[in-house]
């Protein structure tokens, strides 16, 4: 490991471009990442709540016709999958996180950094210029399966499809430009003491994540290439000899089902390319608001490491009905079943932080516990769904939708909630108004428990989604509809609120309380920067030397309830020992 | 307080709506009764870890909540309690997982005398086809379909002239008798779905797929299409009819065979009907049109049929014309000559026989506006 103090290769930016547009410095890049994340996050909210405008009043609203319906579907999946969630885990808290956290003073490739930024945001502008190419943006569910999703009988066949792989592909060299750099960065550039098993849960979870994403984004890739090809090039990999609006295709042989493995064995590592980061952080915001060290440091390192490697051997739960050779259902269900001990792990051991802990309902807390509680049911369904037998009659129907969104839709945007609350003051200097942000948790937070838990129970009854309407089925009973009605009420209110959010956001980043350098009093290095908000290459003259982890919270003896990161080695709160091995090391 | 309070009222909230709900699986109708029985288990098991741990943080919240001059304990790890932790969850998983998979080992070996059901999804209907005399199901391929091949079975086969092909969305099945189902498609994904069967499996394009089932009462059930295929898929619908063996046998012989069908036989659906509209809402069924074209209004990918006959229409290529009959035939015989302004050009050539064109012109130019003047025309 390299400790550089020489920080002659790095200038300090002097003029307003430099500083903040084309900016290589990791704190600016990650609120640009964010910024466009969270714009685009709200593009999706809008399309989510105008698809509910059309399932609880079906027919009231004459611009909702079923081509913008299922338009709105697949540009609202994958904007919250892709362009929101992945990049504002990884381009954003990555970013910012990862050279505070392990006491860089950059990303150890800036100009690199810079670039992922500028190609992501190509991304999301091809993106949403699809939603101005002629027959609008596609609309072949999120998956995009094939065939129909180049073929007549689908919104978008012609222009929309080929701007959505075109992005991706452009996403895709963008996570892979600022993951091969956050990864070397975490190997090669943490300061003095700062041992792997040192580092915060935060940076665990974003490292694991950008491991998967480097392994499983080239899946997407190519299959999105190949489908460019069958589309643009007539060529075959995903088109059986179809007919086609009644004409034979020149389609010949091709496998349907193929990218279908391919978009799962991408798809399944991203639920956890989103649900890492989520792991790490929420880990993070119990210690420091419980005031208490976090329970199995080396368990949840180790249960973040196992997931990962488990999230690349279940993809095919996802294909349970697919047609795929049925005898495949019992090795995937078997290691989809396994994934939940060590996620079970980690709740326990949340829990276990909280207790006998001094809690602080502070508002990163109320959004962590809000998390642990959506995710809880989040994960139970999902033994419901990866279990074969029982997820059959499930697949494809509403009780799918209400776990997805509780598991990777909810309870990750509730950590990235609590999180910019915790790290706001950080970034700016300046407090996130309080009452604001209670009446936007709370709003948050049960009206997403209202959405979704009754949704399950719809897909029970057997309702499937992606349905306009689910007109004159008799198995559908009305109460079902009066269901619909309440949820799509509740989801307006939540997201209206979101809108309050980017209120405190933006009304707070300039008019916001002062905040201290330390206002959580928390222990790990990124708070002790000799300025707030951290300067350019954040450390001063000089990096920081770390003697113990991040987690001293409360340590007996010791004069306040946290011990920083790299206060002297003399005060103590150093890391347990590895299981097994002599508990004597108190001092060092 | 809250938040203990919230997590409380979740938790007694979940319980209650679960026991409460009006909303649960519909009333089963085949043999898969244990998948019910799987997913009860999983509620339960699922339950006591969804209630434990809800109160057991919210038990926490309330003792262990700031005070002035409070301190949290300091107790890193306890790698006893972590050991017993992993091995009841290792067990809880276990006790879901076994009974799950002994339920799908039977789900993959359908029986071996199973009556066999082929169900042909296409963009926006069903089609289904039984072996006939000799037992066997002919060859099928793509390449084979036509408008007066739907089925896409090559006609060269011996084995496929005496096969049963039902044209309609709508299929018998005999009683308390396994069927395995074949699916087939020549377009896109598909899934046949019956709730009460529980039992399904995705259609997809170059391939068979397969799942069986035993229906065990007798009535009619709707089937949807549960795998997205465009924009029609809600519109995608099918009834299977469950009775017993010999109303079964009865009905079966009311379907051609496919020498039959090649032969020129009319589809019994379409048939059995006696005045002309009549006739042609049955067709706009059967030939899927209702996958795009609503009767009352409603907005879907192609115009709606009311009020469509006797309009002026615009089309994309800046021309306007009143909808009339000889506009209607053909607009259907050449759907992509020229397109309504607001859809796009997708809709497939149907093959039609003049009796069945008139009878379906007949019927859109009875959901029109401007009631026409002939008199005696059936109104809806």
């Amino acid at each position: 490991m390299a400790y550089a103090e020489d920080d002659s290769h790095h200038d300090v930016p002097q003029t307003f471009i430099r500083k903040y547009v084309w900016s290589q410095d990791h704190k600016v890049i990650a609120v640009q990442y964010a910024s466009v994340a969270i714009f685009v996050g709200l593009i999706g909210v809008l399309l989510s709540n105008i698809m509910r405008l059309q399932i609880g009043f079906p027919g009231v609203f004459d611009f909702i016709t079923p081509e913008r319906y299922y338009q709105y579907v697949t540009m609202h999946g994958m904007i919250m999958v892709i362009y929101l969630l992945t990049a504002l885990f990884l381009g954003g808290f990555g970013n910012y996180l990862i050279p505070l956290m392990i006491g860089a003073r950059d990303m150890v490739f800036p100009y690199m950094n810079m670039l992922s930024f500028w190609v992501y945001l190509v991304s999301v502008i091809v993106l949403l210029a699809s939603f101005f190419a002629p027959g609008g943006p596609t609309g072949a569910g999120w998956t995009l399966y094939p065939p129909q999703a180049i073929l007549p009988g689908t919104p978008g066949h012609e222009w929309g499809i080929i701007l959505m792989l075109v992005s991706l592909v452009i996403f895709i060299v963008a996570t892979t430009m600022g993951g091969l750099n956050y990864v070397t960065t975490v190997l090669q550039a943490r300061c003095e003491g700062m041992t792997l098993l040192r580092m915060p849960l935060a940076v665990w979870g974003i490292l694991t994540a950008t491991v998967l994403a480097l392994l499983a984004f080239p899946a997407l890739f190519v299959s999105g290439v190949m489908m460019l090809l069958d589309k643009t090039l007539h060529t075959s990999f995903f088109m059986p000899a179809v007919v086609s609006m009644g004409q034979m295709s020149d389609y010949r042989g091709g496998s349907p089902l193929l990218f279908q493995h391919l978009f799962w064995f991408f798809g399944h590592p991203e639920v956890y390319i989103v649900a890492l980061p989520a792991f790490g952080i929420v880990s993070d915001l119990i210690s420091v608001h419980a005031r208490k060290a976090i329970f199995g440091y080396r368990t949840m390192v180790w249960a973040i490491v196992i997931i990962g490697g488990l999230s690349f051997i279940v993809w095919a739960h996802h294909m349970f009905v697919s047609g795929m050779n049925p005898w495949f259902g019992f090795f995937f269900a078997t290691s989809t079943l396994i994934i939940a001990v060590p996620t079970a792990i980690k709740v326990y051991n949340w829990t276990l932080t909280l207790w006998r802990g001094d809690i602080h309902l502070s508002i990163p807390m109320l959004f962590a516990l809000a998390f642990l509680c959506t995710f809880v049911i989040g994960g139970l369904t999902g033994l419901f769904l990866g279990n074969v037998s029982v997820d059959i009659p499930l697949s494809g129907t509403y009780f799918v939708v209400a776990h997805f969104h509780m598991v990777m839709g909810v309870a990750p945007l509730l950590v990235v909630f609590g999180a910019i609350y915790h790290w706001f003051p950080k970034i700016t200097g300046r407090m996130l108004d309080d009452r604001l942000g209670r009446w936007h948790f709370w709003v948050t937070f049960l009206g997403t428990y209202l959405i979704y838990f009754p949704m399950h129970y719809l897909g029970v009854l057997g309702m499937p989604r992606r349905y306009y309407n689910w007109e004159g089925y008799q198995f559908i009973p009305q109460s079902a509809f009066q269901l619909n009605v309440f949820i799509t009420v509740v989801a307006l209110a939540v997201g209206v609120m979101q809108l309050l959010f980017v209120y405190n956001l933006v009304h707070s980043a300039f008019r916001g309380v002062k905040a201290g350098a330390n206002p959580w009093r928390a222990a790990s290095l990124e708070w002790f920067t000799p300025q707030t908000p951290p300067q350019h290459l954040n450390w001063g003259p000089h990096l920081p030397v770390v003697h113990r982890w991040a987690y001293a919270y409360s340590v007996p003896g010791a004069a306040e309830d946290f011990i920083a990161q790299n206060a002297p080695a003399g005060d103590g709160g150093h890391e347990p020992q590895p299981y097994g091995t002599p508990e004597a090391v108190a001092t060092r | 307080m809250g938040m203990v309070i919230a997590l409380i009222v979740i938790v007694a909230g979940s319980v209650v709506f679960q026991l409460a709900s009006p909303w649960w699986t519909t009333p089963i109708a085949s043999n898969w009764a244990q998948m019910d029985h799987t997913l009860t288990i999983t509620v339960v098991i699922t339950g006591i870890f969804f209630v434990v741990i809800n109160l057991f943080v919210a038990y926490t919240l309330l003792r262990f909540r700031h005070r002035p001059g409070q301190r949290a304990a300091y107790q890193p790890d306890n790698h006893r309690l972590e050991r017993w932790l992993i091995g009841v969850t290792t067990l809880g998983i276990v006790a879901l997982l076994a009974p799950g998979l002994v339920v799908y080992a039977d789900y993959v070996s359908p029986p071996r005398d199973a009556l066999v059901l082929e169900v042909v999804g296409q963009q926006w209907q069903w089609r289904y086809r039984f072996a006939g005399a000799q037992g066997k199901l002919g060859f099928s391929d793509a390449r084979f379909v036509s408008g007066a091949n739907p089925f896409g079975l090559d006609p060269d086969d011996p084995s496929g002239a005496d096969n049963v092909v039902v044209s309609g969305n709508e299929v018998h099945l005999p009683l308390n008798k396994p069927v395995k189902v074949l699916l087939r498609s020549h377009d896109v994904l598909h899934d046949f779905f019956v709730p009460e069967f529980r039992a399904r499996m995705n259609i997809v394009p170059g391939q068979v797929s397969t799942f069986w089932f035993t229906p065990t009462r007798p009535g009619r059930f709707e089937s949807m299409c549960a795998q997205l295929c465009g924009i029609g898929h809600p519109n995608m619908r099918g009834t299977v009819v469950v009775e017993d063996e010999p109303a079964f046998q009865a009905w079966l012989k009311t379907q051609p065979t496919f020498a039959a069908l090649r032969a020129g036989a009319k589809p019994a659906s379409a048939g059995q009907a006696d005045s002309l509209e009549a006739k042609g809402r049955a067709l706009a069924q059967t030939k899927g049109c209702v996958g795009c074209h609503s009767a009352d209004g409603a907005p879907g990918a192609g115009p709606t049929w009311k009020g469509l006959y006797g309009r002026t229409e615009a089309y994309t290529d800046g021309s306007s014309v009143p909808v009339d009959e000889s506009v209607l035939e053909r607009e259907i015989r050449e759907p992509q000559a020229r397109v309504a302004r607001g859809f796009a050009n997708i809709m497939p050539r149907v093959d039609l026989t003049e009796d069945e064109l008139h009878a379906l012109v007949a019927y859109i130019k009875s959901l029109g506006a401007p009631p026409a003047p002939a008199p005696g025309t059936a109104q809806r």
